[in-house]
């Protein structure tokens, strides 16, 4: 079982990947669209990376109440 | 006004690298090695290697851009430095873009395909209607630069970066836009384009010889070389550009195009509308056939395309085309396809400026005698002041610009 750390580490890899953010700006509490300036069109690919990553889904009408890192972190750690 | 330009071919990263290639009569040809081309029949292109995205965009940016889109978003660059153009937000409403490209970004395209059969449509990126799209390349300049007028594409296979040329001359002549960035980009060394392209028997064969096989002018070419690049140049009103401190690099004074209404990848034997378009450019240009000093010919090294070329020039300019050099600059780079038209201008442009005329490699038997291929060996010419570059496509698409020294 993965500890919210891992996963915010791969989610944080993920983002980097995605995006060009260097990981080590991905931290809990930043907003993905406030603080780390990612557009929608983007969070829709690194959604995917995470199910995919962590075999579980959410939900289309959960994505948009998550809003920081830390959100997704939590609910991967809750989910799967 | 041609005030700046920049290019990404298989000779360079920059109009210097690809000029300086030309002139030193390097081949940009060799075995493709970016992608498994072991079942095919045709195995060389023009590759542009070593080519970092990061040195020209942000990863955003360059994860979604398709090769042809980064190729033109670089030139687009070099060329807004080479003309000293900031787009500013009172210059901004009144810059076009237009970028002219034969197939647009097949990689991706492909690919996108491989990813829907492979892993589902949930694996398709909301980005791949952006990257998969013909006017990817225009919508990143737009979006870089901050330019506000009309963006858009122009497809007409290898006539594509001529073409858009031509459309970025008449947009600033009607007064849709004060400054046009115009050229043409395409990243088509791919296995579905080298087979199709192959199985059309378009290509050279020349797998064992790669710097020799594109040999345009020569009796014995066997095809044209499958390759990749793009140009893009700064176009402007010669008021806009006097207002701006702006050097001129030479005027763009005549645009002329056509069909061959004839059949999809062979020209029309008499080179029907090859002479319409050349005609057409001249007449643009308010010039006849005997004022042309130098011609950037089509030059693909096809069999058919090179013999009926040869006869439209005769044709179109009489006497005149035995007494100045005729290059095809596509011998080096190989065959760009929507980017030819635009970095044939540049080259033409460069031999303007300079009366360097870079040769027709591998011409070494030429198919007409009378004519001066400038075959081997760059040539300097005294007294170069107008320069004409032939653009013809697989569709019969044909179009052909007129540049004069300032």
């Amino acid at each position: 079982m993965a500890s919210n750390t891992d996963i915010l580490n791969a989610l944080a890899k993920i983002v980097e990947e995605v995006t060009g953010v260097d990981s080590a700006e991905v931290t809990t509490e930043k907003s993905f669209t406030d603080d780390l300036d990612i557009d929608s069109l983007s969070m829709v690919e690194i959604t995917v990376a995470v199910e995919d990553r962590f075999e579980a889904k959410i939900p289309d009408d959960r994505v948009a109440e998550l809003t920081t890192v830390g959100d997704i972190v939590s609910y991967i750690a809750n989910h799967r | 006004m041609v005030t700046g330009y920049g290019a990404v071919t298989p000779l360079g990263h920059s109009v210097d690298e690809t000029w300086t290639a030309m002139l030193a009569g390097r081949s940009g040809i060799d075995t493709v090695d970016a992608i498994d081309v072991t079942d095919l029949g045709v195995r060389i292109g023009g590759q542009v290697r070593g080519f970092t995205p990061s040195r020209y965009m942000p990863p955003m940016v360059s994860r979604r851009a398709d090769p042809y889109a980064q190729y033109a978003l670089a030139a687009a660059l070099e060329a807004c430095e080479h003309a000293g153009l900031v787009v500013d937000d009172r210059l901004a409403p009144r810059v076009a873009v237009i970028i002219g490209s034969g197939y647009g970004p097949v990689g991706s395209i492909y690919r996108a395909a491989n990813t829907l059969r492979d892993k589902g449509p949930r694996a398709i990126s909301p980005f791949t209607q952006v990257t998969t799209a013909m006017d990817s390349a225009a919508g990143e300049i737009s979006m870089r630069l901050g330019t506000q007028g009309p963006s858009r594409a122009q497809s007409t296979a290898c006539a594509s970066g001529a073409d858009a040329v031509g459309a970025g001359m008449r947009m600033i002549s009607n007064g849709e836009a004060d400054i046009v960035l115009a050229g043409g980009a395409d990243a088509c060394v791919t296995a579905v384009d080298l087979a199709g392209s192959g199985n059309a028997r378009a290509l050279s064969k020349r797998n064992d010889d790669p710097t020799a096989a594109c040999r345009p002018f020569d009796v014995h070419r066997d095809g044209f070389v499958m390759s990749e690049g793009a140009a893009v140049m700064v176009l402007e009103a010669a008021e806009v550009a006097d207002r701006r401190g702006a050097t001129a690099l030479a005027e763009l004074t005549g645009y002329g195009a056509s069909s061959d209404a004839h059949h999809w990848t062979a020209p029309h034997p008499e080179g029907r509308g090859a002479c319409l378009a050349v005609e057409a450019a001249l007449r643009d240009a308010g010039i006849t056939g005997a004022d042309v000093d130098y011609i950037n010919a089509h030059g693909t090294g096809t069999l058919l395309n090179d013999a009926i070329e040869t006869a439209v020039l005769h044709k179109v300019l009489g006497d005149r085309v035995t007494r100045i050099p005729v290059s095809s600059t596509k011998s080096m780079t190989g065959h760009m396809i929507g980017a030819a038209g635009a970095v044939e201008l540049v080259a033409s442009i460069q031999v303007l400026r300079t009366g360097d005329v870079p040769p027709t490699i591998n011409c070494d038997e030429p198919i007409d005698p009378d004519i001066n291929f400038v075959p081997h060996r760059t040539q300097h010419h005294e007294r170069i002041r107008i320069a004409l570059s032939n653009s013809f496509g697989f569709g019969g698409h044909n179009a052909a610009l007129v540049v004069r020294a300032v």
